[in-house]
């Protein structure tokens, strides 16, 4: 069994016990551990079962590239799926649970499934769920859709918040190893801005567990000291982007029993250099059982052993194809724990370090491999054979556990997600960065380099050596070297030179030749359950890229994205084509690192501050008087206002008839207002709209039309002329801020000479829409003057002050009621509605929202950009043609609205529709032909494009484009609906109510 | 993500800063031009791999078009000018001949 | 039909945005104003246009990216043409009249913006502000120093800051979003430091 052993352990505190709970049972480890030491001190061997075939589970690493030993972490708003133990430090009152069982972690039905293995093969689910088609929604996909997905997603919103820090830097050094420390060291020393990020809780990686922790120490004692570095643990670099974009994720309260402040931060780095220090990953070896709970990286064994004073098995055979391994047996032997064998793949066995074994009394068997694992749910021993051969026992070992090594693959990732190049290393086994062809920067500068076992230097001194040398050249690079290139700080003494060590041996598969049984235990991708076989057969059936295996196959597209498995996978896939592994290549490295946490992305943007929304000068007023808000854009506008016992619709069709039969207000404040002033802003003016502006005349409204350059309609609204110069154009509410761009777009790239300035005034004003019969009365007693008809004609603005503000009035009006939109500045906006709220009071006076907004348009036939526009709609097919200039020689969207496509006489145009039962047609209907079109689809010809219920004339009005629809006046056509069915309506005039403008006087 | 430089107001900044604006250097075809004209000043575009001449926009910051010259394979940026242009200065291109010899993009080369 | 008090009504005060909102803190954020604001388009680097300026306002033209301050007014370069000019709402009319006067026959335009933008003040030990900004835009501010001036992204709108001197950053952004960036600069300010020191 596993456990605790009474002494050792370099990252626990004895003194400092910690209880947590493992599915609901009480266990105890101490501060300093990981769930996944403190699960193995406490004999839980078995941690998860795997995916595909829910076989029993282990843990089989120490750190980010865990594939087996995933929990469910937390509970309720802070519970998160998928934790890797390994990642997870421990804290009182931790709760963990297992994942991917049912009902239990012991006994699991869909276990059944590894029985079905054979019948489960790579591609399985392509191949199977093909056919019959209706299967796939009534038997296959409810079956998958139970089976699917690791872990559970959480059901409560996230109680914590997260936050993001933009952070700029000369030199980034992600990984806080020996070699990462040395090459700050050495970049720091020039004064260079550096900052280092190390994953873990704990700096040194895996110097610590050699006998470097003195000069791991002595690093960060001069480090710490140095202003211009700054070091962060828990942080982990997780994307390298381009031009020296980084993200670094720095958890911050996962490991907190108490928790305060954000979990999470997201540091969104620039940085002129990087230098990856990001170490090496241990490979498994690929032999029957391999994923027997027990089994485990042998230097994972070691770090539970010297980390956290942790045995997984009193017995432990160690297995591997290089010398690294023989470090665990060492350190196994001077814990007093026993190792029956090492058993080592290569016929000459290691160099010193065999012989320091074998002087220790370890037995080791050269040129042997293990044929199979026994145990089911825990190791309780090996076969053993000769590594060549297809696997014949020669011998059984009983254990507990297995140390197993298959070489190490440099953690490339963060070279390569930005474009950095592999090269692939024979005597190292290998992949590695080529510095030849780095990720390129701005400058089109290389602006990434690797640093020790990162960049395939394996041994601690060659790699601090080359560290030094990586650290130098970042600065150097940003001209900050320093004392000179050569002199550098001093490198750390007495570390492990890897010299008399023998070279690995690639061994992909154990035995050489092992037989179908055996390739069909041995697994790549533990997560995924991938075995050798799955490989092979994919290669047989033809998927030969290595993306299109991975794909048939799920290789490394677990959440550890085949940290353990993607070497190993594309060496058998090499072995299975014949192919070499460099040509083979590997599948892409892309970030994250390892998974982050969605509210790390989201930062800042979640709840309230989700979007920036956008308030009027008036928004506290409709939010405190029943304002039921839509949105516009980022706007929040009443929709409409409801009072008590109303529906939407009852309190829109009250809004309407108050507003016609005496007074409303519209909050306009969201409208665009655009000042367009210089000697040139006519001439301008009449390029930007289709109309004529230049000739208007000041005190004067106009309604404009503005096109894109394709001649399609983008936007409408009244031109104001203010002064001989001055025009103040009003757009859409959604169009101020592209109208304001398309603006200074053309003055600024095409007529750059033309003297015109613009300034957005959107926001300075609030605009208040003050309609209906008794609206001249209502100014009239807040102190406007003289504005009758003849006085203050239709189309035309003044100024007045009411109720004490400064105010210019513009006499326009988009119901057809008589109406003023009153702006005053947005500071005063408030005190002049809740003034005109008081002075209207005797006129029932009531605010109406965008809804009764749109109806009343609808029923006077006014068209609304977004809804009888869509980006393909010109202004003749919507029978304006009046507000088309025709003298002028230029406008924009001119020349393309005589294409021959545009002239087309059969383009659908704008008429009124008016349902023959009165009822309101469905929104976006097609109006249906005859016959059927190529794709054997209904023909049609025209569609609705506004509709409503109109209270004033109490029936269903709508808008629509329509085949030839003017010259087709009181035809009926039908329109489809939802349901299939069909509606009568009838072509009439879009002006629907008071056509001769009678109200508006 | 890019980093960019601004011409105008100086400040090199993260591309978050900038919107883009596709190719520089179109010439505007208006009443009068023939339908070819249109047509490729509507709708035909370079999309090179190499060597470009892009519009972008400091839409965040001082609000201004500027034009960049970009290899849009490398991601290199060989330089920023003014949008007040209607071809790319002379030293920006001696630069971008130096670096990618043989380059041609529309007319220029 | 008209009424005699109405006519007689002194206009009301403006009010900002927030009606001056604030948070106190290790980093105090307050909503300041109402400024009087006013927009100037024009070449910024043409001497006429310069002197006009320093005329009216008394404030030196900002270099590119740079910001003027003199007690309580600023003058901010927006951009080669554009500058926002920030004085006490009392001193509004009259520095735009001046500014109307100096400016005549000259190719720029002075806008009323007064009620256009919100304005806040973040203030505390400078480390701290700079770890506040840090957490919203993507600017160096471990290199940002006293007068110069950004406009750049704040989270998700627009937004323009400098530090008229050690230890404050004023910052403006438009008046619709007032409540947006008030609640980020808060929620940033109260996050446990980044940096302790």
């Amino acid at each position: 069994m596993s456990t605790r052993l009474t002494t050792g352990g370099t990252l626990i505190d004895r003194s400092k016990p910690v209880t947590f709970t493992f599915n609901g049972e009480s266990l105890k480890g101490y501060q300093g551990d990981t769930l996944a030491s403190a699960l193995l001190a406490n004999d839980r061997m078995m941690m998860g079962r795997s995916f595909k075939y829910h076989r029993p589970r282990g843990v089989v690493s120490s750190g980010t590239e865990e594939p087996n030993a995933l929990f469910g972490i937390g509970q309720d708003g802070r519970f998160e799926p998928n934790q890797r133990a390994t990642m997870q430090e421990l804290w009182t009152g931790l709760e963990a649970a297992t994942q991917n069982h049912w009902p239990s972690l012991e006994f699991d039905i869909g276990e059944v499934n590894a029985h079905l293995s054979r019948f489960l093969p790579a591609g399985f689910y392509y191949k199977t769920f093909m056919w019959p088609r209706s299967f796939w929604k009534n038997v296959f996909e409810p079956v998958i859709r139970q089976s699917a997905g690791l872990g559970r997603a959480p059901k409560s919103a996230d109680d914590d918040r997260y936050e993001h820090l933009y952070h700029f830097t000369d030199v980034l050094v992600i990984g806080g190893g020996l070699a990462g420390l040395v090459a700050a060291q050495e970049a720091a020393q020039g004064g260079a801005r550096v900052l280092v990020l190390e994953q873990e809780a704990h700096w040194g990686g895996r110097a610590t567990d050699s006998d470097a922790q003195a000069q791991v120490d002595a690093l960060l004692a001069t480090l710490k000291g140095m202003e211009n570095v700054t070091l962060r643990s828990r942080c982990m670099g997780a994307g390298v982007y381009d031009h020296g974009y980084v993200l670094g994720y720095e958890r911050l309260t996962d490991h907190l029993a108490q928790k305060s402040g954000p979990r999470h931060r997201l540091w969104r780095i620039r940085a002129a250099q990087v230098i990856c220090a990001t170490g090496a990953i241990e490979r498994p070896l690929s032999f029957a059982g391999n994923d027997v709970p027990g089994v485990m990286l042998a230097s994972a064994l070691r770090d539970y052993l010297t980390r956290y004073g942790v045995s997984v098995g009193d017995r432990t055979v160690v297995v591997t194809n290089n010398d690294d391994a023989y470090l665990t047996a060492l350190a196994l032997v001077r814990a007093g724990l026993s190792v029956p064998a090492i058993v080592d793949a290569r016929d000459g066995g290691a160099g010193v370090l065999g012989a320091q074994a074998e002087a220790a009394g370890i037995r080791v068997l050269k040129g042997h491999a293990i044929a199979k694992v026994k145990g089911r749910k825990r190791v309780s021993g090996v076969a053993i054979c000769r590594q060549a051969g297809e696997g014949a026992v020669v011998e059984e070992i009983a254990c507990e556990a297995v140390a197993m090594s298959g070489g190490w693959s440099p953690v490339v990732h963060l070279w390569s997600h930005c474009g950095g190049k592999l090269t692939w290393d024979d005597a190292q086994a290998m992949f590695r960065p080529d510095p030849a062809r780095p990720p390129l920067g701005a400058a089109g500068e290389g602006f990434v380099t690797c640093a020790g076992a990162a960049f395939g230097v394996l041994d601690a001194a060659s790699g601090a050596g080359q560290a030094a040398e990586a650290g130098r050249a970042a600065a150097q690079a940003i001209g900050k070297p320093g004392s000179g290139a050569g002199s550098g700080a001093a490198l750390p003494e007495g570390l492990a030179d890897g010299s008399g060590a023998n070279p690995i041996e690639p061994v992909w598969l154990m035995p050489g030749s092992a037989s179908r049984k055996l390739r069909a235990k041995a697994f790549l991708d533990y997560q995924n359950d991938v075995k050798v076989t799955d490989i092979q057969l994919a290669a047989q059936e033809g998927f030969e890229s290595v993306e299109h295996a991975k794909r048939y196959t799920t290789l490394g597209m677990a959440t550890d994205q085949g940290k353990l498995s993607n070497i190993n996978g594309l060496a058998i896939l090499s072995g299975a084509l014949d192919t070499p592994i460099p040509q083979v290549g590997t599948t892409t490295f892309r970030p994250p690192y390892t998974p982050i946490s969605m509210g790390s992305i989201a930062g800042e943007a979640r709840g309230d501050t989700f979007q920036p929304l956008r308030r009027s000068p008036i928004h506290a007023w409709h939010e405190a008087n029943g304002a039921d808000f839509e949105p516009v854009g980022h706007w929040r506008r009443p929709y409409t206002y409801l009072r008590a016992g109303e529906t939407r619709d009852t309190a829109v069709t009250r809004e309407i008839n108050q507003t016609r039969g005496s007074l409303g207000l519209l909050d306009a404040s969201t409208l665009g207002k655009i000042i367009v002033n210089g000697p040139d802003a006519g001439r301008f003016m009449d390029m930007m709209y289709t109309n004529m502006m230049s000739t208007l005349k000041p005190g004067k409204c106009r309604y404009g039309l503005m096109c894109s350059e394709n001649g399609f309609l983008m936007d409408d609204g009244v031109v104001a002329k203010w002064d001989e110069d001055t025009y103040l154009c009003h757009t859409t509410t959604g169009g101020a801020d592209r109208i304001h761009a398309h603006m200074e777009e053309w003055l600024q790239t095409e007529w750059w000479d033309w003297n015109v300035w613009v300034v957005n005034a959107t926001e300075a004003h609030a605009q208040i829409a003050v309609v209906g019969p008794n609206a001249r009365k209502v100014l009239e007693k807040l102190g406007a003057q003289n504005i009758g008809n003849e006085d203050f004609p239709f189309m035309t603005f003044q100024d007045h002050r009411l109720a004490g503000i400064d105010a210019r009035i513009y006499r326009i009006s988009f119901s057809g009621e008589l109406s003023y939109e009153v702006a005053v500045p947005a500071g005063q906006g408030m005190a002049l509605w809740t003034a005109l709220m008081e002075a209207g009071a005797e006129f029932n006076v009531m605010p109406y929202g965008t809804e009764a907004l749109h109806v009343m348009r609808a029923e006077k036939g006014f068209i609304m950009i977004g809804d009888e526009t869509d980006g393909t709609v010109i202004p003749q097919d919507l029978g304006l043609h009046w507000a088309i200039s025709k003298k002028k020689d230029d406008f924009i969207g001119k020349r393309a609205q005589q294409r021959s496509d545009m002239a087309r006489d059969d383009r659908w145009k704008l008429v009124g529709l008016e349902t023959l039962d009165r009822s309101v047609l469905p929104e976006g209907s097609y109006a249906v032909a005859d016959g059927v079109n190529a794709n054997g689809q209904r023909n049609v010809q025209g569609r609705v494009t506004s509709t409503y219920n109109s209270p004033t004339l109490k029936r269903g009005i709508a808008m629509g484009l329509v085949l030839h629809g003017p010259d087709r006046m009181g035809e009926i056509i039908r329109f489809n609906t939802v349901e299939g069915a069909t509606v009568s309506a009838k072509i009439v005039d879009p002006v629907f109510y008071d056509k001769e403008g009678t109200r508006n006087v | 993500m890019l980093i960019l430089t601004c011409p105008y107001c100086g400040v090199t900044a993260e591309e978050t800063e900038f919107h883009g604006g596709g190719e520089a250097h179109l010439k505007r075809e208006g009443p009068g031009s023939d339908d070819a004209a249109l047509e490729g000043y509507l709708f035909h575009r370079e999309n090179p791999r190499g060597v470009h001449f892009e519009r972008w926009r400091h839409v965040y910051g001082c609000g201004k078009w500027f034009h960049a010259a970009r290899d849009t394979q490398t991601l290199e940026v060989f330089g920023t000018y003014p949008a007040q242009t209607t071809t790319p200065p002379e030293d920006l291109l001696a630069t971008i001949r130096d670096k990618r010899p043989g380059f041609t993009w529309r007319g220029i080369s | 039909m008209s009424d005699p008090v109405a006519l007689q009504m002194t206009a009301p005060a403006p009010v900002t945005a927030l009606e001056n909102a604030r948070h106190d803190g290790p980093v105090t954020v307050a909503e300041t104003g109402p400024w009087g604001m006013l927009t100037l388009r024009g070449d910024l680097s043409a001497a006429p246009v310069r002197s006009s300026l320093a005329d009216a306002t008394g404030l030196a033209m900002p270099e590119v990216r740079g910001v003027t301050v003199a007690g309580d007014r600023r003058v901010a370069w927006f951009s080669p043409d554009e500058a926002l000019i920030l004085v006490p709402r009392a001193d509004l009319a009259g520095v735009r009249a001046a500014l109307d006067g100096a400016l005549a026959g000259q190719h720029a335009l002075v806008a009323d913006m007064s009620d256009a933008r919100a304005s806040f003040r973040i203030s505390g030990e400078p480390a701290h502000l700079a770890e506040v900004l840090a957490r919203l835009v993507p600017v160096d501010m471990g290199t940002f120093a006293v007068g110069e001036l950004r406009r750049t992204r704040l989270a998700q709108v627009a937004c323009a800051h400098w530090m008229p001197e050690e230890g404050a950053v004023e910052l403006v952004c438009f008046r619709s979003v007032a409540r947006y960036v008030f609640d980020l600069l808060v929620e940033a300010a109260e996050s446990p430091r980044a940096f302790p020191a």
